[in-house]
């Protein structure tokens, strides 16, 4: 199948899905990561990697805290950022997603980073771009409805590297509402391919989704049994409006079943770290001692996602 | 030039209502056929048509096409050899108003292009509420009544749509799919939409429906058609319920029949379809279900522009544009269906007779994938021609798709080996949405007759690239 984010060379045009990416781009990313991660420690927290760049924002859902990241990491790429948070402008006037692409490729934008509600939007812009033969200009999901948030798995994965340093024999626990979590497909994308020995995805039947093996992961809905011997679990935001008694009863038996407690941790193997992509439900899907217990790393995940979204910023204006 | 006598000869001519596949001459006269083989006493025709190496059959007849434009789309109709088609009544505004579908019958008849049978709505508005004034709607000239892609969602009120059409001996069309099942579902609950994170519709969203139709089929007697079946489950409760002497059909969508959830890769608009395509294995079983004659074959055309489908996938409207593909795409179903089911028995023999050349390569080409594969096998052209031409017309209840001695000569000629590539400006219709755009296909009409007028006519040589 056409891979629409690598170009004719195999090097990365737009970073849409972990789906399709070589284990050496993902290492790459992650390698390259890991030198800008000592940029954030400077005085002087700058690189000129993208000077005179103009990275376009483009939030047609609500998100402050990954724009921020986004807007952190490119301007430590001294890249010029533009904000738009469309969902309040042009959208609300009729202005299709293609038409808004193009209002701001006449405004010479070399990078969009772009979220959206729609699975598959970002696909569409570069493809979009393809046929106008932009291959200048570089898209970045930073999340697609339920499909993909590649930066987070990516971050996910330095995390984990940081950490565990080796895939191969890592077990890791994907705990929650993975049917309409992108965080979720884009790990088990990533880990699948960096080779990790077990990925198994724990909820109740009503928050995964059917067909969910084929993607490689092995299903679990009791939490004692996902759990058990892991050396990572990551657990996922469960948003309000899916306790509201059609897929869960309550956040209560949610919490007693697949809420992660010292108890429930303690399944897990001694070193196990913690991570989840935030916002935190504390006593929903986690419970606060773990939160900020001694296995969490859920702090250094986002010092490491703004490195990560400086590497991919990084390598995207590059190619 | 209308009612001119012609004489179409050195065809093949191929009539599956009639059992005919042989090198016949036809001959035309007062828009009707007026003999077949030997020219009756005292022909003169004012026109002789040498369709050496062409294949002459009815003109197909398809269950379901939606007419954006109507001039536009019944040019695309006679371009693909359709001469009959049924419109759904899900027009803007649906066809829920006997004045609403005599204007279509006006407007389509003045085009003189292909005949247009309405199907009327089944309830207002298609709001499954209240129903729809059967009768006047069918004096205007409906031949079924259908919800188009709406369900009915309260299940007495379609007991009682049902309950009056059978009143009337109206035959009913659903689309079998649960509503609530279905709810804001954009593809196969599969592992392309858990892959790509789209939102699944399970094949429960058929099974369901189905079963209800048939439930109150039964139940009311109504002649009751399900359109657009998707899945093998699907087929499964039909075929059940045929053996059972349920006097249901059904029909599949070309596309569902060459095309699988895979083919959505990474979000092609083009491969959104309602219902969904479902996995390889629903394909097989759909494809089974034509090749044993339990269902029909339509286009469910559907003529989307460019805004329409240049959109996230669960945005973009479902559909493609089809008339021109439905019998190319039907062909190469009987040609991939014969040289399947001839590598079966070749490795079967292989392996039942000499069990020393099993060494031989089994997957070299026995037919060269050539039309002569046609012949033989478990799809003969006759047969896949049958399933769009008299198959359909019997569902629709219309005198159409047969060559018999005395019917009106609705006639496709076409070119069975034409290799044509389907590009945009190639599509007469407005919509060119397809999934195929850009493809190679084999198969290309060269001429069609409506009631005897040739109303297309390919330029000659044009597109020839075979």
């Amino acid at each position: 199948m056409h891979n629409p984010q690598l170009n004719a060379n195999g090097e990365l045009t737009h970073l849409l899905s972990i789906e399709g990416l070589p284990r050496e781009v993902i290492n790459h990313i992650l390698d390259t990561a890991s030198s800008f991660l000592k940029v954030s420690h400077r005085d002087v927290k700058k690189v000129p990697l993208l000077r005179g760049k103009s990275v376009f924002n483009v939030f047609f859902e609500n998100s402050t805290r990954t724009r921020t990241t986004f807007e952190i990491a490119a301007k430590r790429l001294s890249a010029d950022v533009i904000n738009l948070d469309v969902t309040r402008s042009s959208t609300a006037k009729g202005e299709t997603l293609l038409d808004t692409v193009d209002n701001l490729v006449a405004m010479h934008a070399d990078m969009f980073v772009v979220r959206h509600a729609a699975s598959g939007a970002p696909h569409l812009i570069a493809d979009h771009l393809r046929r106008l033969r932009r291959n200048d200009v570089h898209v970045v999901n930073a999340g697609d409805g339920r499909h993909a948030h590649p930066t987070q798995g990516l971050l996910d994965m330095y995390t984990i590297r940081h950490y565990k340093k080796d895939f191969a024999n890592l077990v890791v626990a994907i705990v929650g509402d993975i049917l309409h979590s992108r965080v979720a497909r884009s790990d088990i994308h990533a880990l699948t391919t960096l080779g990790a020995a077990e990925v198994r995805a724990v909820g109740p039947q009503t928050l995964l989704p059917t067909a969910i093996e084929t993607m490689g992961v092995r299903v679990c809905h009791d939490m004692s049994e996902g759990l058990r011997d892991c050396d990572v679990v990551i657990m996922l935001r469960l948003q309000n409006e899916r306790m509201n008694g059609a897929l869960l009863p309550s956040a209560r038996e949610y919490f007693r079943c697949y809420g992660l407690s010292p108890a429930m941790l303690a399944l897990a193997r001694p070193d196990a770290i913690v991570m989840h992509p935030g916002p935190m439900n504390r006593g929903v899907e986690i419970d606060s001692d773990v939160a900020d217990g001694p296995q969490a790393v859920i702090l250094p995940q986002v010092t490491f996602g703004i490195a990560v979204r400086m590497a991919v910023m990084g390598i995207l204006a590059g190619n | 030039m209308s009612k001119q006598h012609l004489h179409i000869r050195n065809a093949r001519l191929i009539d599956p209502h009639n059992g005919v596949d042989d090198l016949l001459d036809l001959f035309i006269a007062e828009g009707r056929i007026a003999a077949i083989g030997e020219p009756p006493a005292g022909f003169s025709p004012a026109r002789s048509i040498n369709a050496l190496g062409l294949i002459a059959c009815p003109g197909l007849v398809d269950l379901s096409a939606r007419l954006g434009g109507i001039e536009a789309e019944l040019g695309a109709a006679v371009a693909g050899g359709v001469t009959s088609l049924a419109c759904p009544p899900d027009t803007k505004p649906p066809l829920d108003e006997p004045g609403l579908v005599e204007r279509l019958v006006r407007r389509s008849e003045a085009t003189g292009l292909a005949r247009v049978y309405p199907i009327g709505a089944l309830t207002e508005d298609l709001a499954g509420l209240r129903l729809a004034e059967m009768n006047g709607l069918a004096r205007a000239g409906c031949i079924a009544f259908s919800q188009a892609k709406q369900a009915i969602v309260d299940t007495q009120s379609l007991l009682r749509a049902m309950q009056y059409a059978a009143t009337f001996g109206y035959a009913v069309h659903l689309r079998p799919q649960d509503d609530s099942l279905a709810r804001e579902g954009v593809a196969h609950d599969g592992e392309v939409a858990a892959r790509l994170g789209l939102t699944g519709i399970p094949v429960s969203a058929e099974t369901v429906a189905i079963a209800t139709a048939l439930q109150l089929a039964a139940e009311t007697g109504v002649r009751l058609h399900l359109a657009r079946l998707s899945s093998a489950a699907g087929v499964d409760l039909i075929r059940a319920a045929r053996r059972s002497g349920v006097p249901v059909s059904c029909d599949v969508a070309i596309h569902h029949l060459h095309l699988s959830e895979q083919d959505i890769g990474y979000f092609d608009s083009n491969s959104r379809f309602d219902p969904p395509l479902r996995s390889a294995r629903d394909r097989e079983a759909l494809r089974a279900a034509i090749t044993e004659g339990l269902a029909a074959i339509c286009s469910d055309h559907t003529p989307v522009d460019a805004d329409g489908k240049q959109l996230p996938f669960a945005e973009a409207l479902p559909g493609a544009t089809a008339l021109e593909l439905l019998l190319p795409l039907t062909l190469q179903l009987a040609a991939e269906e014969n040289t399947h089911a001839a590598r079966n028995d070749l490795r079967w023999e292989l392996q039942a007779n000499a069990p020393g050349t099993a060494g031989l390569d089994p997957d070299w080409d026995l037919v060269g994938g050539g039309p002569n594969a046609w012949h033989e096998g478990r799809l003969p052209l006759a047969m896949a021609l049958a399933r769009v031409t008299c198959d359909p017309a019997a569902i629709l209840g219309i005198e159409a798709g047969s060559l018999s001695v005395g019917s009106a000569a609705d006639i496709c000629l076409f070119d069975p080996d034409e290799v044509w590539r389907a590009t945009p400006d190639a599509l007469r219709s407005q919509g060119k949405n397809t999934p195929f755009v850009g493809c190679e296909v084999r198969g290309r009409v060269r001429m069609t007759l409506v009631g005897g007028r040739v109303v297309f006519e390919a330029r000659a040589g044009a597109g020839r690239a075979a």
